[in-house]
């Protein structure tokens, strides 16, 4: 496998388009979120259909008492019966009294609480000034008309990055891995950077709200998810510095992306690649198993978590499939070049959506593989595609070399099932 | 602020039927413009044009995924963003409805907002008409902010049907006399996303059609427009789901003369009330239907295998059909003690308070599920029968638990053929409501041989293998002794000798009947005076 980056080619064309989006809402990122962040809390300030969105989205039901809840606003709100301040008060002094075990909330706003300009920060900030410092309150919103789906996880990290703490002056370099992954990535990877020297580590987010990474010009940001735009920009402003590097996806993409770190860190390359070159064998070897699967199958991505860029790249360079359409709701050219410049030059880019010509265009492709969002899988298989969820990428552990294998698994899975299927 | 003075419906009434702003985690229903799309998805031929922010098309999977449904639902969405807000969400909608008019070709349009689409007042009815498009354009005034899924879905499908309806015409030649021809219905109720609709529906065509009464339309469920048009051509409606259907036949009532039924067909003897009803309507004959043996419900609750279901209490909870229908069934068909009943459906909570003064227990009407959780555990009930937010209950609880009611889950879609209205449902209550019920003589083996190191209390039904197997003193753990009342260490020890699902019932007896009579300490005679006082 070849790990030389080929000259980037800029301005490579992207269709854009308009028209109905089959995507979630930012508020789906509290799914995962709510479980990173051990002590936390979401209440989304909104309507019925946003509560009905959190339980119907990902069978979250599975959780007892999950830690998010949504503020229903009604029409008194609505028609100032009733001060929808003093109610919102009212509904997180209930929520707290029940849940003494909570430490950080986020009030996060929603497509009716930004139309009707609820102002959701000045309510942080008053109920900050009440519940100081046992609880901590931020905002932001996960609304559909500002976020997409992931982007909501961008808005909760950039909502924190201003109260993260100073880092102290003349304080030795810290590396800062942002985007939230499994426990068991974080742990590997942590373990690796250990034994590389790579000095301090931090994750963002933290999975105890007081354990916040300090920040500052001596801090080194590696981002482990390419949804995170608004986030690596707040960051980059309290003086942080920005690694560039593809996503660490598949055994090319980690190894990228740990070599990119380990010249931040002012790692020798020569260490570094002594610790990762085993990794990076192994993971090899888990490919080449799913490899016969999945080599020349034809792939088409709807647009749904904007890891869709990062995935194209693993699956086309490491796996040998060919990429019809990759679809991302939003295309941060800047943060995606490292990934983009990996790409076959010939692959159809497109950015927003337009759900019904796309699925034409998918049609009509008939690719072996669609990789798309929950409501759009189900008629596609019942039109003889075989479907991959996005959101399960999001959900299960993809990073990292040990988990290489996982990821090819999962676009091997829907294949082999079908050939299974006699009927 | 514009939106301040659009807000529909009377505040006033509003202002003692709805709370302020409510906290929530799960909710039974939908918001409206879902229960409109359940009615456009269960028809043909119908297209929904609904202004909405990008993030409302998570609908689609209800349909999609939790139905299975192969194809989309019929229900474009203009998906606007913050960057149109004031500019032209108006005319993204006129654009999306002119779309989906081409591309779809539906014989009728609905048109309407959602929650957010109902803040900024785009009038999606007006920007309708001004298209002038061939087709019924049907607005649908849905008050997110009041109103919820079922009632939705009702005024979607009596919207349609005002909108589409027309009486029989009494002047075709070739239309026999009423005399002439079988007794003609319609049948209304059945959804898209309904609880067990699509068997129900099966089995009462087959029931209507051994009455020899012919079925003209049935609707929502696979109707076009054109067949609601010839809903008036029919001699009487068959309301299968009031939730869905009440408003809808009552204006058919109005408008045609069709009477309706009223009898909800869940459980046996309700099934045969329901014959007895359409026969009086129709003037059929259906004393040897009614005197065919034809369900296994009534036998199998007599055997004398059934006597342990004697008095079992149940916790009964449910949208209002649902509940009453099954309220009935448990009390009257397997002689269960129904210690709860409720429902979150407060359009028709009449029906369950009516019901709940006749077996003598306080109805619970509320939408507040920890509020459902609070009365669950108050009643000790040994099953429950709810919805998918009370299998949950019954999860943490270690109660075992059937579904009876929307809201539905995946598993509430079964493979097989699995209806709950007629004969064969009757069948199909019995089976998946004494299923999840450690089974008689198990009961009293386990509390025989309560230490028998394999077939230990916190074994599960030996019939479930895996499911509950991790229960433990859930029960226990839940229940606080009060702190002026103690148990010495004998008693304590022969309480944990009866078997888990009567422990904390006997727990809390034998603590009232010790307070009742101002004793602080509960030894071996209080625990048997007590069991003597209360009986089982």
């Amino acid at each position: 496998m070849s790990t030389t980056i080929p000259r980037p080619h800029l301005d490579r064309p992207i269709l854009k388009e308009r028209g109905q989006r089959e995507v979630f809402c930012g508020l789906t990122g509290i799914i995962w979120l709510h479980r990173k962040i051990q002590d936390a809390f979401f209440l989304i300030v909104g309507s019925r259909t946003c509560a009905h969105l959190m339980q119907s989205a990902a069978g979250v039901m599975i959780f007892a008492e999950p830690r998010f809840g949504t503020a229903i606003i009604n029409e008194r709100d609505l028609a100032g019966l009733s001060d929808a301040n003093e109610e919102l008060d009212r509904v997180v002094d209930q929520l707290l009294a029940r849940r003494p075990d909570i430490k950080l909330l986020f009030l996060v706003g929603s497509c009716p609480s930004e139309v009707i300009k609820l102002d959701l920060s000045r309510a942080a900030h008053r109920l900050s000034g009440r519940f100081s410092p046992d609880v901590r309150i931020l905002n932001y919103s996960g609304s559909g008309i500002e976020t997409t789906f992931t982007q909501g996880e961008d808005a909760c990290l950039a909502s924190m990055v201003p109260v993260l703490p100073d880092a102290t002056k003349g304080a030795a370099p810290s590396l800062l891995i942002a985007g939230t992954l499994a426990d068991v990535v974080e742990d590997q990877i942590s373990r690796l950077a250990n034994d590389a020297g790579f000095g301090d580590v931090h994750f963002f987010p933290p999975r105890r709200a007081h354990a916040l990474p300090p920040i500052g010009p001596d801090t080194h940001i590696l981002l482990a998810q390419p949804f995170l735009t608004d986030t690596a920009k707040a960051l980059t402003e309290r003086g942080a510095q920005l690694i560039p590097a593809p996503f660490p996806l598949g055994a090319e993409g980690t190894s990228l992306w740990l070599q990119a770190a380990g010249e931040a860190m002012g790692v020798a390359p020569k260490t570094l690649e002594a610790l990762i070159a085993p990794k990076r064998a192994r993971a090899e070897r888990a490919l080449d198993h799913y490899r016969p699967m999945l080599e020349g199958k034809s792939l088409f991505f709807f647009p749904d978590s904007q890891l869709e860029i990062p995935l194209a790249r693993c699956l086309s360079r490491e796996l040998g499939m060919r990429l019809i359409e990759v679809g991302s709701p939003f295309i941060n050219q800047r943060l995606m070049a490292p990934d983009l410049d990996l790409l076959p030059e010939d692959v159809m880019l497109s950015e927003g959506q337009d759900v019904d010509k796309q699925l034409d265009r998918c049609l009509a492709a008939q690719p072996d593989i669609v990789v798309c969002g929950l409501g759009l899988a189900n008629p596609l298989e019942a039109h003889g595609m075989t479907t991959k969820w996005s959101i399960e990428l999001v959900f299960t552990p993809i990073q990292g070399f040990e988990q290489a294998g996982d990821l090819a698994e999962l676009f091997a899975r829907p294949l082999d099932r079908r050939t299974r299927l006699v009927a | 602020m514009i939106w301040l003075n659009y807000l529909p419906g009377p505040l006033i009434a509003a202002q003692d039927w709805w709370p302020d702003m409510d906290l929530t985690i799960w909710t039974y229903e939908a918001p409206p413009h879902v229960g409109a799309m359940r009615i456009a998805t269960a028809m043909r031929g119908v297209h929904y044009v609904l202004h909405a922010p990008q993030g409302d098309t998570y609908a689609d999977l209800l349909f999609t995924m939790i139905e299975r449904n192969k194809t989309r639902p019929p229900v474009t969405y203009t998906t606007f963003q913050a960057r149109d807000l004031g500019s032209d969400t108006a005319n993204l909608f006129t654009t999306a409805l002119k779309q989906a008019y081409e591309r779809f070709q539906p014989q009728a349009i609905l048109v309407g907002s959602s929650c957010t689409a109902e803040l900024i007042q785009d009038d999606p009815a007006g920007l309708g008409r001004a298209l002038n498009l061939p087709v019924p354009i049907i607005p649908l005034e849905l008050p997110s902010y009041q109103r919820k899924e079922n009632w939705g879905a009702a005024e979607t499908f009596y919207q349609l049907v005002r909108t589409l309806a027309a009486p029989a015409k009494t002047d075709a030649a070739d239309a026999p006399a009423k005399a002439d021809r079988a007794p003609r219905c319609n049948i209304l109720g059945p959804t898209a996303l309904g609880f067990r609709h699509r068997d129900d529906l099966a089995e009462i065509r087959g029931l209507l059609t051994s009455m020899g009464i012919e079925i003209s339309v049935t609707a929502p469920l696979d109707a076009t427009p054109a067949d609601l048009a010839r809903l008036g051509e029919a001699d009487f409606n068959v309301v299968l789901y009031p939730e869905i259907a009440d408003n809808t036949a009552q204006w058919l009532k109005r408008s045609f003369g069709q009477p309706f039924t009223k009898c909800i067909p869940i459980g046996v003897g309700a099934t045969c009330d329901f014959i007895r009803e359409v026969a009086a309507l129709s003037g059929v004959d259906a004393s040897a239907l009614l005197a065919d043996d034809r369900s296994r419900l009534p036998w199998y609750s007599a055997s004398i295998d059934s006597n342990y279901l004697t008095g079992k209490r149940v916790f009964i909870f449910g949208d209002a059909t649902h509940a009453v229908a099954a309220a009935r069934i448990a009390s009257k068909e397997l002689g269960f003690t129904v210690a709860g009943l409720g429902t979150y459906s407060r359009e028709f909570a009449r029906d369950v308070r009516t019901m709940a003064e006749e077996l003598g227990i306080e109805p619970l009407i509320s939408d507040d599920y920890l509020a459902v959780e609070a009365a669950i555990i108050e009643a000790r009930p040994e099953l429950i029968l709810g919805t998918q937010m009370e299998r949950h209950i019954a999860k943490r609880l270690g109660l075992p638990c059937a579904v009876i009611s929307a809201p539905v889950h995946v598993q509430d879609f079964p493979a097989r053929y699995s209806p709950q209205m007629g004969f064969e449902g009757a069948n199909v209550l019995f089976d998946s409501w004494v299923h999840p019920l450690m089974m008689g003589l198990e009961e009293h083996l386990l509390g025989m041989f309560r230490d028998d190191f394999e077939f230990s209390d916190d074994a599960a039904p030996s019939h479930l293998a895996g499911e509950g197997a991790r229960r433990n003193e859930t029960d226990d753990s839940k229940e606080h002794t009060p702190q002026d009342l103690g148990w010495n260490d004998e008693a304590a020890r022969e309480l944990r000798k009866i078997p888990f699902f009567v422990r904390g019932k006997a727990r809390r007896n034998t603590e009232i009947f010790a307070r009742d009579r101002g004793l602080t300490m509960i030894n071996l005679d209080v625990l048997y005076d007590a069991k003597a006082h209360f009986g089982r």
